[in-house]
């Protein structure tokens, strides 16, 4: 082991549904157990916590809980500490603790990310929606032009593919109908019947050229990754998983100025952190709260050259289980649930364990990379077993 | 979608110092980007300072008010219920103001008829003090 790294250690993950009741704080607890169980750690062990976006307060569902209130919460001694929407995407929470542990400020991590959007959304008075009649900041720049949504803003993205390089809804499809074909071998998948090509092209528009299946749904759920330190893992009972590297990028705060979305930018950065190069990653978990992001990782992480990501995926063989790059083999946000990110590096920490069951990818991997974000803010991870 | 069916629909920005002669300039028909006296460059978001050259000798400048589509998308989803679909948001990069570009709707035509590549011109849709910068295609 190498003393002066960070590992994924225990990973826990609670139910994934939709308007769950069970309160927020229990689902992030069933997460930390599941995580502390397979580590073989207890909760006196963790010494720091790091979370996205911290406690969403003028949006509960957002994220209902954070980094100082789970510390309260489960009565934790940390020594290091942070929550906060301000960094380069979800798993910035895992690049902020490695970086913790880097310094040897703390030995064990709980990272976490919890949502509970769908519950919100059934109980508006427990769980009041932002208000929109006078927008600041960010928000008036998009909301007055009824750009209300993310699909709207990654949408324009996808429109300049589609004119500029061709992209089509039959290869927009693949990255939905991947999704959703290993959702179905995921006992914890949010959604798992099957999606067909025809349902796809014949479902109905969202924001051109993305329609309702190109777009992940509202999620309750909690997702841990506990990030330990080289030289503690004499503590540790599960297989360590090396993050072997990380990036991360900011592009214009509002996404309308930016030229390029920022996973170009991480894709770019990540592989001068490593001897690692992309054909050496044996499987990609690749945002996708649209499908579009995930041709995108594809692009940036240089799997094919920009403006190829389309035809890379064309016909979905390449991406399937049994593919040469098995892509979101949990099922990605479109089928798993939109774990916000932090869904991708549990999964990847899955595949390099070899605890996929009915999803394993074949050939033993040893190396898996996995992203968040994508627009103005993006971070990837590269995740080796040593 | 015709102008002014998604006016009542429209939240309003809460003007301040930096954002208003953005907001407010459609009363005299003026679009105004915040530009830089020292480095000349254009500022948007608006802010204070200049994010070229640091400096804090800013101020609103009036620009031609026609632009090109850089990228666009038809909006089916009613985010609310009011909203009347489908419309089209835009992306466009303003004529006389290099990097900045406009988050707007296309309106005067059908959503069909706008692609990457047009000449827009702005038109002002007014409430109360606020006049939101739409753009028209250039025929």
């Amino acid at each position: 082991m190498r003393a002066n790294q960070a590992y994924i250690t225990g990973i826990g993950q609670s139910q994934i549904g939709m308007r769950l009741t069970r309160h927020p704080l229990l689902l992030t607890l069933d997460a930390v157990r599941e995580a502390l169980y397979e580590a073989g750690l207890t909760i006196g062990q963790i010494d720091g916590v790091s979370t996205y976006p911290g406690k969403a307060h003028a949006y509960l569902g957002f994220s209902p809980i954070g980094a100082d209130e789970l510390i309260d919460a489960l009565g934790i001694h940390a020594t290091w500490h942070a929550g906060g929407g301000e960094i380069t995407s979800q798993l910035g929470a895992v690049v902020a603790a490695a970086t913790a542990v880097h310094a040897g400020l703390t030995r064990h991590v709980i990272c976490f990310r919890t949502v509970y959007e769908a519950a919100a959304l059934a109980r508006p008075k427990e769980y009041p929606p932002p208000q929109r009649d006078v927008v600041e900041g960010f928000s008036q720049w998009f909301a007055p032009f009824g750009a209300l949504s993310a699909a709207n803003w990654t949408a324009q993205y996808a429109m300049r593919h589609v004119k500029r390089y061709g992209l089509t809804r039959e290869q927009l499809a693949q990255i939905a109908l991947t999704g959703r074909n290993n959702a179905m071998l995921n006992p914890r998948a949010l959604v798992r019947e099957p999606l067909t090509m025809d349902q796809y092209m014949s479902a109905r528009m969202i924001s051109t050229p993305l329609c309702l299946f190109d777009c992940d749904r509202y999620t309750d759920a909690s997702t841990v990754l506990i990030v330990s330190a080289g030289n503690a893992l004499d503590e540790v009972s599960c297989k360590p998983i090396r993050i072997a590297a990380m990036a991360g990028a900011v592009e214009r705060h509002s996404w309308d100025q930016a030229e390029w979305m920022a996973c170009y930018a991480t894709g770019a950065d990540l592989w001068k952190h490593t001897d690692y190069k992309p054909s050496d990653v044996d499987t990609a978990q690749l945002y996708d709260g649209f499908s579009f992001q995930a041709i995108t990782w594809l692009e940036a992480l240089q799997f094919c050259e920009v403006g190829e990501g389309g035809r890379f995926i064309e016909g979905g063989k390449r991406i399937a289980l049994n593919g040469e790059l098995p892509i979101n083999t949990f099922g990605g946000q479109l089928g798993g649930g939109r774990l916000h990110g932090f869904g991708f590096a549990h999964e990847a920490v899955v595949q390099l364990r070899g605890n996929g069951g009915e999803r394993q990818i074949a050939g033993d991997p040893q190396v898996a990379v996995c992203t968040s974000g994508g627009g103005p803010l993006a971070t990837a991870l590269l995740l080796a077993r040593d | 979608m015709p102008a002014g069916e998604m006016a009542a629909t429209r939240p309003k920005p809460r003007l301040d110092a930096e954002n208003s002669a953005f907001w407010t300039g459609g009363a005299h028909g003026r679009l105004q980007i915040m530009r830089c006296g020292d480095c000349s460059s254009y500022i948007h978001p608006p802010r204070a300072v200049c994010r070229t050259c640091l400096s804090d000798n800013v101020k609103p400048e009036a620009v031609p008010g026609t632009g090109v589509i850089d990228t666009f998308t038809i909006n089916y989803q009613k985010w609310h219920p009011a909203m009347k679909v489908p419309f089209v948001i835009a992306r466009v990069a303003l004529d006389g103001a290099p990097g900045v570009y406009l988050t707007t709707n296309i309106i005067g035509c059908s959503v069909e008829a706008v692609d990457i590549g047009d000449r827009v011109r702005v038109t002002f849709e007014s409430q109360g003090a606020i006049h939101f910068p739409l753009f028209e295609k250039i025929v």
